[in-house]
């Protein structure tokens, strides 16, 4: 399950979502919008979607994942529009039958998503100015800039 | 022909606008979009490098053939997380 929203992301009905009664582990990574960055005050942050290409991208990393490990369930929720500091952006939740295969797969959907699903982040600092971000200081685990 | 042009992020910015009906000649491919677009708009010239294009919402390459009715999209490095 993939989703763009615009309200806040209710975390715990996503966890309910992918659980199931063979499921061993539901590993979750919740993407928070952080107060600071490069050193400076943020005081909110807004996001941006291509949606109907966000999706599509989101769903295809979802089949990524699952050639890759035995998952259960699958769930990839992302927030647009103005996100305040401390808030989730994006939550993710796998299940599975053991742990391994939930934290490696959620891992990479995060990764994932950040490489190749078209949404752009903005910080409204509190000097006044407002950029758009750029992943030049993280680098995740997924390997290639894929397609 | 003409294609859906989609304009996101710093390029929808330095643009103008977001979604915009552009003519384009017959044979052109998805690199004769950035070319019209940095002609138009010099400063959005220096991000030229790390722009992608994406063609009825997915990646191609510079050299993908358009065709009339196209949605096309620059994505400019993405951000979600």
């Amino acid at each position: 399950m993939v989703s763009i929203v615009t309200e806040s992301i209710d975390v715990k009905a996503i966890v309910n979502a992918v659980g199931t009664s063979s499921a061993g582990a539901i590993d979750v990574f919740i993407g928070t919008t952080r107060d600071n960055s490069k050193g400076r005050k943020v005081l909110q942050l807004e996001y941006e979607a291509y949606t109907p290409m966000a999706t599509k991208k989101m769903e295809m990393i979802e089949r990524e994942a699952t050639e890759r490990w035995e998952i259960q369930e699958m769930a990839m929720v992302h927030r647009v529009g103005i996100v305040p500091p401390g808030e989730a952006s994006v939550v993710i939740a796998v299940s599975s039958a053991h742990r391994d295969e939930a934290f490696k797969a959620c891992r990479y959907l995060i990764d994932r998503l950040k490489e190749v699903v078209p949404i752009w982040k903005r910080e409204y600092f509190a000097d006044g100015t407002v950029e758009w971000s750029q992943h030049t200081h993280e680098q995740g685990t997924a390997g290639k800039i894929g397609q | 022909m003409k294609i859906q042009l989609k304009l996101f992020s710093m390029a929808k910015e330095i643009a103008g606008y977001g979604d915009r009906t552009m003519e384009l000649p017959s044979g052109s491919h998805a690199e004769t979009v950035l070319n019209m677009l940095t002609d138009r708009h010099p400063k959005l010239s220096p991000w030229r490098p790390i722009l992608r294009v994406a063609v009825n919402w997915e990646y191609v390459d510079k050299t993908y053939p358009l065709q009339d009715g196209d949605e096309v999209a620059i994505i400019p490095p993405v951000s979600g997380g």
